[in-house]
């Protein structure tokens, strides 16, 4: 969080050339499906998906606080909403996402209220809990014909509209940009401002956040709900992106996974969802690729390389590298 | 509701008959007192006394056994603990709780919270009453770093400043929620000569220019003593004496108590 104060006037010459950053970086961004092949833009997709799902969990646990081991549940709940309004409803496939974040906004609130009375490792016992028993709950028998069982369900990959000429693969990867540049967007506004500001609080220190009037418990359920919404939006692109959605899919280690993707990118960071987003995404095909014996070994040691060399995270890394570039062309230009 | 009334009659605060044990102790025992608006309260005793624990209750953090706490007419019990600032009782801490990875002015905007509304909803928006809200805080938050002195550390993490710096933080956080009854935990603990007699003028100057009733927790006994109207005294948790504050300084049981404890 950048708790650069509005009224500096510093800030404002910054921000102009952050802007022209900003866009030529977005330029960039939709310009990629067309540099590369399409496999390669489908992963681009999943980075877009996990980058959703991972802003969403540094709501809850970088931002307030509030450690989850079972976001993976979320996630999943939102792939089969939409997968499921696809299948038995023929609900076109853009309709599903809105509605994958609403139920997922319910289920996340509603848990989050007995959350509520849970700390530290016993809320990290409780989600685990979530997240461990979803796989088998997308099993039970009574529920099969929703959810098509051990087998799952397919989706049929969408065609782009009013005959653009583009690929499949590159329309989902602009329809997912949409999304995804939209999430972002109501995420930093609703960080940057009263409500940010109380979700730290509750997480340095929550019996002064409730002092200065911050509702705690409304706040801590919140979080919850809308950390649940955008996994489960994140779910829904998802599913459509890669076309088929089953239990196992969404076992444990995703929901560990969004943890990993969270510190690597970096705790309470907007942009440090994105590097955790690419963290996840790609670095397993690299320890893949690296040694077909032990790619889960290749893995740890990437890991535990990037929690060495930049323990606040990827976008802590990036911003201190930063600062100290600024502090070093000040001087240079005052001399 | 009409006894409730009576009780507080014209004082801002009533602390009628309070009792707090936790276990087997004893912190609070049946402690009574009023506060008058306008007033600035002291209220000492050697460790132990009580003094925070009744600072607690007001908050809400505590719940007491015995007793009644009437604030502006309305039972204490009545306001949960995040309506406490709202209905205008503010507070610091004796054992600092800034937010530690924030910066001044946004603890400092943390303390607007209850002052301002606008929610989940609106906030991801950015409607432009937000945008609005927002602008009138940091306005009323850059006048607050400014009245502590704190305009260089503004943009500065709390946890990086010294001590010092730190309590003016929780100062102007407590200010920030615009209390009309402000409760002060040892402000003056850890500051040097010079800093308390800063500090002095300052809680006169809250009550003078700001309108804000005090009620001030502390151990030094000349700054206690040169600033406050009144001064209530407990030893054990039971209060020994209430008065002026040469009444006080001068009363047997006060004298007892400091010297028993060899403070
Ligand atoms: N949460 C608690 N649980 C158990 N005992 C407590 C608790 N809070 C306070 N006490 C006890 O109540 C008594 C009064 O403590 P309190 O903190 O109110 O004293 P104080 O007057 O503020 O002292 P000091 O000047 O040292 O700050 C002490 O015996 C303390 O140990
Ligand atoms: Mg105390």
């Amino acid at each position: 969080m950048t708790p650069a104060s509005p009224l500096t006037a510093a800030s404002a010459a910054p921000g102009k050339s952050r802007r022209i950053a900003l866009a030529v970086l977005l330029l960039a961004i939709c310009a990629l499906p067309f540099l590369v092949t399409n496999y390669h833009t489908f992963q681009l997709t999943m980075v877009l998906v996990y980058a959703i799902a991972l802003l969403g969990l540094n709501i809850l646990t970088g931002y307030n606080g509030q450690i989850s081991l079972g976001h993976g549940a979320f996630y999943a709940i939102g792939a089969y909403v939409a997968a499921i309004l696809m299948d038995k409803w023929g609900v076109p496939y853009w309709a599903t996402v809105p509605v994958a974040g609403l139920v997922c906004l319910a289920a996340g609130f509603l848990f989050g209220l007995p959350a509520l009375r849970l700390e530290g490792l016993y809320l990290a016992l409780a989600t685990f809990a979530l997240g461990v028993s979803m796989p088998q709950l997308l099993k039970y028998k009574h529920l099969e014909y929703w959810t098509g069982g051990v087998q799952g369900i397919v989706i049929m990959k969408p065609d782009p509209p009013f005959g653009l000429p583009i690929n499949q693969d590159q329309w989902l990867y602009y329809f997912t940009l949409a999304i995804a540049l939209v999430m972002f967007l109501l995420g930093w506004n609703l960080l940057r401002g009263r409500v940010g500001r109380s979700l730290i609080a509750i997480r340095d220190q929550p019996i002064a956040a409730e002092a200065m009037g911050v509702n705690n418990s409304l706040y801590k359920s919140l979080a919850f709900g809308v950390s649940a919404m955008y996994t489960g939006v994140a779910g829904a692109l998802g599913a459509i992106a890669v076309q088929f959605v089953a239990p196992d899919s969404f076992n444990i280690f995703l929901s560990i996974t969004f943890l990993v993707g969270i510190v690597i990118g970096g705790l309470a960071s907007i942009p440090g969802a994105i590097y955790g987003a690419i963290f996840i995404q790609f670095v397993p095909n690299i320890a893949d690729q690296i040694s077909k014996a032990a790619p889960w070994a290749i893995y740890g040691v990437f890991m535990i390389g990037f929690v060495y060399l930049m323990p606040v995270g990827v976008a802590g890394a990036i911003r201190i590298a930063w600062a100290r570039i600024r502090r070093g062309s000040g001087r240079n230009g005052q001399q | 509701m009409l006894q409730t009334q009576a009780t507080s009659g014209n004082s801002l605060l009533a602390v009628d008959g309070v009792s707090v044990h936790f276990g087997g102790i004893v912190a609070l025992d049946g402690v009574s007192f009023d506060i008058a608006p306008g007033q600035i309260a002291g209220l000492i005793g050697p460790n132990g006394a009580g003094k925070t624990t009744l600072f607690n209750c007001l908050s809400r953090l505590y719940r007491w056994q015995g007793g009644r706490i009437v604030f502006d007419g309305q039972s204490l019990l009545d306001i949960p603990r995040h309506r406490i600032a709202t209905v205008g009782i503010g507070r610091t801490f004796q054992n600092l709780a800034l937010f530690r990875s924030m910066s001044v002015h946004d603890n400092v905007m943390l303390g607007r919270h209850c002052r301002t509304r606008s929610g989940f909803l609106s906030n991801a928006l950015r409607l432009p009453r937000v945008v609005r809200e927002e602008r009138a805080s940091a306005e009323q938050a850059a006048q607050l770093v400014a009245f502590l002195g704190l305009e260089a550390d503004a943009d500065k993490r709390v946890s990086d400043l010294p001590f010092g710096t730190q309590k003016r933080v929780e100062l102007a956080r407590a200010l920030a929620s615009e209390p009309r009854l402000l409760l002060l935990d040892e402000p003056a603990c850890g500051l040097n000569h010079e800093e308390v007699h800063a500090l002095g003028k300052l809680i006169h100057d809250i009550r003078g220019r700001l309108g804000i009733t005090v009620l001030l927790v502390e151990h030094h006994m000349s700054l206690v003593m040169s600033v406050s109207d009144k001064v209530v005294a407990l030893n054990f948790g039971r209060k020994i004496a209430e008065g002026t504050p040469a009444e006080v300084q001068q009363h047997p049981e006060v004298v007892q108590a400091y010297l028993g404890n060899g403070d």
